[in-house]
């Protein structure tokens, strides 16, 4: 064999091997970063919030129960169809005060319902129950209901849609 | 010489594929493997088969569009020509490979078959027990009805509470900030691609190191395992006694194999496959999202674990659950084998098979979930259609004790049973009860009225024993 091209420490072997490694790294690398980074997109990039209405000022009662709002989330795709439905559970207050609260438990997320006859929200999945103004009143839930931001425009009731309340430590 | 048999003697001269796959089919494999204890791990892998020949089906129909992948479910389970028995199948077939996988890998720690030289064996098992756990999840969210998509915001919810990068992995698994038109897409990815391809290589490595180590005798008592005499041992043995895998020992693997195949295909006829739920609306709040069979107890964990460490057991109960299994070879890999020697294994195979089943049946009925299908007290049951009484029964249907507690069978299992209430609390500590909660329960101060509460009163004070 002739290891005559031998420098001081590298052999043209391992000058082969050493170039194909780098060069095989290098392509996964720079394919890699596209390919990561779109996966990674959801994480990356957020839609803002928008204001939804959610129905004219005069159908809500003022001291009623709380009624579901059903509205369109922050970032409806065309092919989304109905997953692009969202819902909170509104309540208006006074002459021009409202209440909004996320149906996410703030336990898992499961979907409450609010019990008109106790005045209670109650969760089917692992059973917390808040009181109306949104506090934990039995169960597992770290935390009372997640509020949203509301407000009147134009005689439209407008609640800010926002990202799906998670609870992080 | 018939033209078939030129035919394929052409062929393997020109491939040389009976050369390279017969030796590996007939190697010589301890005579104590080939019984019908054997059988779990080649069942797993006829029924991996059976879920890709079935999923790749049902790709060419299923549309993987948040808007619109529940139409073609339905489409599928109801117009196509046998498209019901496929879906059938693959769900069916997704129970009894978790099954499989369970049975194989009790068996596989009671016979201790990981210790030396087999812990890459057992490695890469775990890592296939990992990703079928992966493949059952993100399979149930691909039939993207009501439960699919508030399993996932529970899925996403649970993410959220791992320290510090929660938020991100909600986001990552929602695939955005909130359940949408990215979702879907990215489960049926993962679904179809991904974890897939994950399997396919883990199954190959594992197969492979089955080969490369031998199959794992059955275990007698007092041969213990030594790394350094162990594998001379074995070949020795092997060469001695052994007998061809095929087919002395795999005719065995085929009949169970075949068994289970038929049995799927026969429930998915006859049972056929899940109802599919609501549509997948994230507005549509009258939702009981409870995962498929092979969840159930870590459904019911998650509602009876205590809140105030919840996040820890959350996050860290299933790492360390999976750092335990990845680790056990290394905690001993030499010595005794045989179950009647490790009484220990038995204890814990026994502990964790009553725990999930403890928690599995108790799951089912999920006691501390409010019932909101229970039926109305009825006059009968108030014993008056009038007065105080029969305004005290009312209330209770009406201002949500029902859901949540129990009279004379009717109402929800969350509080205790008040059919008899009024033998053991009298009507101050009755209202004292209603009115501040404790426990678990809520007060009803802010609620009832004195007329109501005073009804009420009356009502369950009259809950005695004849």
């Amino acid at each position: 064999m002739s290891e005559k091209t031998q420098t001081s420490d590298c052999t043209r072997r391992q000058f082969f091997m050493h170039v194909s490694i780098a060069l095989g790294s290098i392509a996964a690398v720079l394919v890699g970063i596209p390919i990561v980074g779109s996966i990674l997109a959801p994480i990356i990039k957020k839609p803002e919030p928008e204001w939804r209405a959610v129905g004219a000022l005069e159908s809500f009662s003022v001291g009623g129960g709380y009624v579901k709002v059903d509205y369109v989330n922050t970032s409806p795709l065309p092919w989304a169809g109905v997953t692009a439905q969202s819902a909170a559970w509104l309540r208006r207050e006074s002459e021009d005060k409202f209440i909004a609260f996320s149906v996410n438990c703030a336990h898992l997320g499961c979907p409450v319902r609010w019990i008109e006859g106790a005045k209670l929200f109650m969760c089917p999945c692992h059973g917390g129950v808040y009181y109306e103004d949104g506090s934990v009143a039995a169960g597992p839930p770290p935390r009372g209901l997640y509020q949203y931001p509301v407000r009147v425009n134009n005689g439209q009731v407008e609640i800010l849609a926002s990202p799906i309340p998670i609870t992080t430590v | 010489m018939n033209f078939l048999k030129r035919a394929w003697l052409w062929f393997d001269d020109r491939t040389g594929l009976s050369g390279a796959i017969g030796p590996i089919a007939k190697h010589a494999v301890p005579p104590n493997t080939a019984t019908w204890f054997y059988v779990f791990g080649s069942a797993t892998l006829f029924t991996f088969m059976l879920q890709v020949a079935t999923g790749v089906t049902l790709a060419f129909i299923y549309v993987p569009s948040s808007g619109e992948a529940y139409q073609s479910l339905q489409y599928i389970t109801t117009q196509t020509t046998f498209g019901r028995i496929v879906r059938g199948m693959h769900n069916w077939g997704a129970s009894a490979m978790i099954l499989l996988v369970g049975i194989h890998m009790i068996q596989v720690y009671l016979t201790a078959a990981y210790k030396f030289p087999r812990e890459m064996n057992w490695i890469s098992g775990v890592v296939l027990l990992a990703l079928t756990v992966v493949m059952g999840f993100t399979g149930q969210v691909v039939r993207w009805d009501q439960t699919a998509v508030w399993s996932t915001i529970v899925a996403a919810e649970q993410a959220g509470r791992v320290p510090l990068v929660g938020g991100w992995l909600a986001d990552f698994i929602l695939g955005g900030d909130t359940v949408g038109g990215t979702t879907l897409s990215r489960m049926y990815a993962y679904h179809v691609f991904l974890i897939p391809a994950l399997l396919f290589v883990f199954i190959g490595f594992h197969l492979y190191l089955v080969i490369k180590n031998g199959i794992s005798e059955f275990p007698r008592a007092g041969d213990p395992v030594d790394p350094a005499t162990y594998r001379e041992k074995y070949e020795a043995m092997v060469k001695k006694k052994g007998i061809p895998f095929w087919p002395d020992a795999a005719w065995k693997d085929m009949v169970f194999g075949f068994i289970v195949i038929c049995t799927i295909l026969v429930i998915a006829i006859v049972i056929g496959p899940p109802e599919l739920g609501p549509p997948p609306n994230p507005s549509d709040i009258h939702a009981l999202p409870v995962p498929d069979w092979y969840f159930v107890f870590y459904f019911a964990f998650l509602a009876l674990m205590p809140p105030e460490i919840e996040t820890y057991l959350m996050v860290f109960g299933p790492l360390l659950v999976g750092l335990l299994l990845f680790c056990l070879p290394f905690i001993s890999n030499r010595g005794e084998r045989s179950p009647i020697r490790r009484p220990w294994a038995v204890a814990i195979v026994a502990l964790t098979i009553a725990t999930i089943s403890g928690l599995w049946a108790i799951g089912i009925t999920s006691p501390w979930s409010p019932n909101f299908d229970a039926k109305p007290l009825t006059a009968e049951i108030i014993g008056a259609d009038s007065g105080p009484l029969w305004r005290g029964g009312m209330n209770f249907n009406d201002k949500g004790c029902l859901y949540c507690h129990t009279v004379s069978g009717h109402g929800g299992q969350r509080g205790p049973d008040l059919t008899y209430v009024g033998d053991r609390l009298n009507a101050n500590e009755l209202t004292w009860r209603i009115m501040n909660g404790g426990l678990n329960m809520p007060g009803f101060g802010g609620t009832l009225n004195n007329q109501e509460l005073s009804d009420l009163v009356e009502f369950l004070s009259s809950r005695k024993k004849k």
